[in-house]
């Protein structure tokens, strides 16, 4: 082990973030730009009978007024969906309506004008007839609305998708002590990233190249969407780059129509031409999350083991479907119904719909928050059932340490894990015994107080591209990382990765000092631009450090192998007899050290050429593609503490605890940031976020009057700690740690309300827990008295 | 966020402001933390603005009459000042987040009169005048209705005057938060001075849930001369069920009207609770 990884080292990123002076695309500006606004329906659901765009057109400083008819005459393609599960019915959709508008915000007309206020004053010229037509709305709702989104698809269910052990199932639920059921919604959310989303485009007609600059999480894979697919520009001819990017959450993800739009005008005016979101465009054209009415059972004996689950889930996709939508509720989903527990009877059930609404895909976490919900929740109802603490019930059922590599009913196979291991710290680090003594006597005191335990898990590093291809996916999930060490020592690495505030210039410094034993301030982590990173899978599903981070380890060792058959020849050793020593970065022949040859040696030797062994090139650069041989299994155990006020319903978070194994830890303040950031974002569904759409298809909560972020004055001071079970099926060990506060604190908070009122029997209360619903249920348990 | 096109105006005065918008039309722009969001959506095209952020109206002066609060002070400040009610500090201290308060200013605040805001019930408490380039007006005159005020067209809020906390009183203000706007889903303000452990003078108001902010006479004239405990503060309370008309109670999807009207009484008797432990 190498002296940076696992230490603490602040974030290379932060002072220009911190400052102000991050590099984003609403920042940029290019001579003789021009700026694009977005006509948007105000309907959910309605025939565009005609679009008037004279008096826009006739505005001083409109360049013009487009709509979906232009790109339909100048060939350009629909909007291609990545993830194609068997039977999958996939609506077109191009980047202009041209027919039909299916949501509120849904894209009519643009408008290219010299200011970006005339932009937005010609937009209120544009006249367009519609006829409102009646919204489907409701994940389930929807098959029953009498409305179809898309002609051609019968009931709105665009895709259904099973997976589990039947038979073990129907054994499970014929031979239960005790069947615990419950139905959920878990809500919609809208990702709200800080940075809006944002484009600019340049086109130079002489070499017929175009440069745009985007919001992506993936950009090189964007490319290839835009090439293959919407505006078809020759690869070669298309630079991508996707520079600071203020958080993604996975809304980032997806192409976007706007990143057709705004080149498609660049080119065709022939000026630069630049788009930015606004908020309020955001919340009703970025992809949202969640959105899953769930039917679920789960069966169990009397001495609290776990024998079967059964889950049947409608995951609405909105009116299009996104990039990668289906795998969300698929194969991100139903896969993970095991939780951390041996649960021999698993079967899930889905139907991908499709609604009135916004389009729906990953969203932190993306389906495995989901299915920890749907377990987590189950197994506080089963362990209330049999009076047993949650805790306990848990540990009952936990797949044993010596289990692994475990292989589920739904089709994972665990890499490994020590779940007993977690609780016992998350018991130790919550004095959890402590916990509930306190808890008990202030019940006796009156006080609502509730204790919330959940144990998640999640499949993150996606994806073994084989495994990829068979699920459905277009693409597969290697990532590239390349390292370019220079004559003077110095060293490039290159990553198909993309940071959108996960920090990965420090972590991947860090990983590479350590592999060549020099200062990370010698290396730059370059992502982002595709003129320089030639292919690349980008950053979701928390795999850009066991993915991306891997294939950077490939490659310096192919460096080191090429460094070591340099140094034998300069020292005149035998190949077999060379050292590296990671601490001082050296090759040295075995047994003496002071005949050796540094790294910047090494290096120079390289580039100059004089003196190399016979049949070796000149240069020192590697790459690598690195395909990931499994998923990692992060996995976690958290407690909380709330009190919950009688007399309002307003919920206090008081405590919380949060224990996560992601394999090893290449920096610690950065995996404790991810972790807190993505408890934050998971309590923010369990008590304050939802999208609310009304029967006709308006989002009420379209702005953040009316959307509840979650704020720092709602949380206590977050205590985390963590065990340690590296991945065995990746270099480093790691597993991923972006997304597993979020799976884990939603459950955790839930369940803690539950608890706290438990006594007053009620059960369930579907997310988030606001006030009033709390206050309801509160007052219904009384019987309508205090 | 791009507004529609609109003249702009900096008034040296606040009568050189009156004569601007009464010739250009338009509306003031003071902190701009109401006016502008509602620009930028488009839903607001005032034409033209007159800016009266820079007048000599920022401050807190104190007399032998009481505390005058010029009209530009901001919320922070109000929320900063020892020499203000209690109730009056505490509510602004609750606006928004640190950045409205930094910017929204009180003056611009009561003008717009928006239901959720918490100043005008704190006012209404406080038995507060409203101070304007014309005339001086009682609080319970000043708020009308629904973003509704008695200002006439033109007319321009200068300070605001209350009396300082006299001697055996104290004043609260408690909130049930919209939160996500952090505006008021149901405010109640209390002054309530206390002689020997009985109630010798009250002042209450609910705001949030109805229009306009409301004062609570039943809760008053339930308060004066009885002692005060908690059975007494909660019947109390509770009368402000009496000055509530149902049919006038906002709800929405923070908040329906059944339930803000549940909450009235139990935020109206932490207000009382808490005036009553500054009182002595």
């Amino acid at each position: 082990m190498g002296s940076y990884i696992g230490k603490s080292m602040k974030r290379v990123e932060d002072p220009r973030f911190i400052q102000g002076k991050g590099r984003y695309v609403a920042n940029l500006t290019l001579p003789g730009m021009a700026y694009l606004a977005i006509k948007r329906s105000p309907y959910a659901h309605a025939k565009i009978n005609s679009i008037d765009t004279s008096a826009a057109e006739a505005l001083d400083g409109v360049l013009g007024v487009f709509t979906g008819q232009d790109l339909l005459n100048d060939g350009v393609g629909a909007l291609p969906c990545g993830w194609q599960v068997p039977n999958i019915k996939i609506p077109v959709q191009y980047a202009l309506q041209v027919d039909k508008v299916r949501h509120v915000g849904d894209r009519v007309a643009i408008v290219v004008a010299e200011s970006p206020y005339i932009a937005y004053d010609a937009l209120d010229l544009i006249e367009v007839d519609y006829d409102p037509l009646p919204a489907a709305i409701g994940a389930k709702a929807t098959m029953e609305a009498g409305v179809l989104v898309h002609d051609e698809i019968a009931d709105n269910v665009s895709y259904t998708w099973e997976i589990g052990d039947m038979a073990a199932r129907n054994k499970a639920f014929a031979e239960a002590d005790h069947i615990v059921e419950l139905d959920l919604i878990n809500q919609r959310l809208i990702a709200t990233a800080m940075e809006p989303r944002a484009a600019v485009a340049q086109w130079n007609e002489f070499t017929e190249e175009m440069t745009l600059w985007t919001t992506s999480q993936n950009p090189n894979l964007t490319r290839v969407v835009i090439s293959a697919f919407t505006l078809q520009i020759p690869e070669h001819k298309l630079r991508l780059i996707s520079p600071d990017v203020g958080g993604g959450f996975g809304s980032k993800i997806p192409h976007y129509p706007e990143e057709i739009l705004v080149p498609w005008a660049a080119r065709r005016l022939n000026r630069p031409v630049k788009w930015v979101s606004t908020r309020s465009e955001a919340a009703v054209s970025d992809t949202q999350g969640r959105d899953h009415v769930t039917k679920a059972r789960l069966a169990i004996k009397n001495d609290g083991t776990v024998t079967g689950l059964d889950v049947n889930t409608w995951a609405d996709n909105g009116a299009y479907l996104s990039i990668v939508a289906p795998l969300i509720p698929t194969a991100f989903y139903i896969t993970l119904l095991s939780g951390l527990y041996k649960i021999p009877g698993i079967y899930g059930n889905m139907w991908g719909t499709l609604s009135n609404t916004v389009w729906v895909d990953a969203y932190r976490g993306a389906g495995r928050p989901e299915a920890s919900y749907v377990v987590e929740r189950l197994m506080d109802l089963a362990a209330q059932k049999l009076n047993m603490d949650p805790i306990e019930f848990r540990k009952k059922n936990l797949i044993p340490a010596e289990d692994f590599p475990y292989q589920t009913p739904v089709a994972l196979q665990y890499d490994s894990g020590n779940y007993q291991g977690l609780f016992a710290e998350a018991e130790d680090l919550s004095n959890y015994a402590q916990l509930r003594a306190d808890q008990a006597k202030a019940r006796q005191d009156g006080r609502l107080i509730g204790i919330g335990v959940a144990g998640c898990i999640e499949a993150s590093g996606p994806a073994p591209s084989a495994v990829a291809g068979a699920l459905g996916g277009v693409t597969g999930f290697w990532e590239s990382g390349s390292i370019r060490v220079h004559a003077t020592g110095k060293v490039t690495v290159l990553t198909g990765a993309h940071s959108h505030g996960q920090g990965h210039d420090t972590t991947f410094r860090q990983i590479v000092a350590d592999q060549f034993g020099i200062n990370p301030n010698d290396i730059d982590i370059s992502h982002g631009d595709t003129a320089v990173i030639t292919n690349g899978m980008g950053t979701y599903g928390s795999r850009s450090t066991s993915v991306g981070g891997s294939a950077l380890v490939r490659s310096a060792e192919k460096v080191r192998g090429k460094m070591a058959k340099l140094a034998a020849h300069l020292l005149e050793a035998d190949e077999a007899d060379m050292a590296f020593d990671a601490a001082t970065g050296n090759f040295h022949v075995k047994g003496s050290p002071d005949k050796a040859k540094s790294f910047g040696e090494l290096a120079f030797a390289a580039y100059t050429a004089h003196s190399l062994p016979a049949g070796m090139e000149p240069g020192l650069e590697e790459d690598t593609y690195y395909d990931p041989a499994n998923f990692t299994y992060p996995n976690s155990a958290h407690i909380a503490q709330v009190e919950v006020d009688r007399e309002t319903g307003q919920i206090t978070i008081q405590k919380y605890f949060a224990v996560d194994d992601v394999g090893n830890v290449i920096n610690p303040m950065i995996v404790r940031g991810q972790v807190v950031g993505g408890i934050a974002q998971g309590v923010g569904q369990a008590l304050w976020e939802g999208a609310q759409y009304d029967s006709g298809g308006q989002l009420v909560t379209g702005s953040l009057l009316d959307y509840t972020m979650p704020r720092a004055d709602g949380f206590p001071m977050i205590q985390t700690s963590r065990t340690v079970t590296p991945s065995p099926h990746n270099p480093l060990g790691v597993k991923g740690v972006g997304e597993m506060g979020t799976i884990a604190s939603t459950p955790t908070i839930v369940n803690a309300v539950m608890d706290a009122l438990a006594p007053l029997g009620v059960k369930h209360i579907d997310m988030p827990l606001t006030a009033e619903k709390v206050y309801a249920a509160i007052h219904a348990a009384n019987g309508g008295g205090h | 966020m791009y507004p529609p096109k609109f003249d702009y105006y900096r008034a040296a005065s606040p009568d050189e402001a009156t004569a601007l918008v009464q010739e250009h039309g338009g509306k003031f722009l003071a902190g701009g933390h109401s006016l502008i969001p509602v620009m930028n959506l488009r839903l607001a095209d005032p034409g033209a603005l007159v800016d009266i952020g820079r007048l000599d109206m920022k401050g807190i002066s104190t007399s032998s009459s009481g505390v005058t609060i010029g009209a530009l002070t901001t919320h922070a400040m109000v929320a900063a000042s020892g020499d203000v009610p209690t109730a009056l500090s505490e509510a602004a201290g609750k606006i928004g987040d640190p950045q409205v308060r930094n910017r929204g200013t009180v003056g611009g605040n009561i003008a717009h009169a928006d239901p959720a805001s918490d100043l005008p019930t704190v006012l209404l408490t406080l038995k507060a005048t409203i101070n304007t380039n014309g005339r001086s007006i009682p609080a319970d005159d000043f708020f009308v209705d629904l973003f509704t005020t008695a200002l006439d067209e033109g007319e321009i809020i200068t300070s605001v005057s209350v009396a300082s906390e006299g001697a055996n009183t104290g004043s609260a203000y408690a909130k049930l938060v919209n939160p996500a706007s952090r505006y008021a889903m149901v405010g109640a303000a209390a002054q309530v001075t206390v002689q020997n452990g009985v109630c010798t003078a009250a002042s209450v108001a609910v705001g949030g849930l109805t229009p306009k902010a409301t004062r609570a006479s039943s809760v008053e004239a339930a308060l004066v001369g009885q002692p005060l405990n908690s059975d007494t503060l909660a019947a109390a309370a509770a009368a402000v069920t009496n000055d509530l008309d149902p049919d006038d109670i906002l709800g929405d999807i923070h908040a329906s009207a059944e339930y803000r009207q549940q909450m009235a009484p139990v935020f109206v008797r932490r207000a009382l609770a808490t005036a009553v432990s500054r009182a002595s």
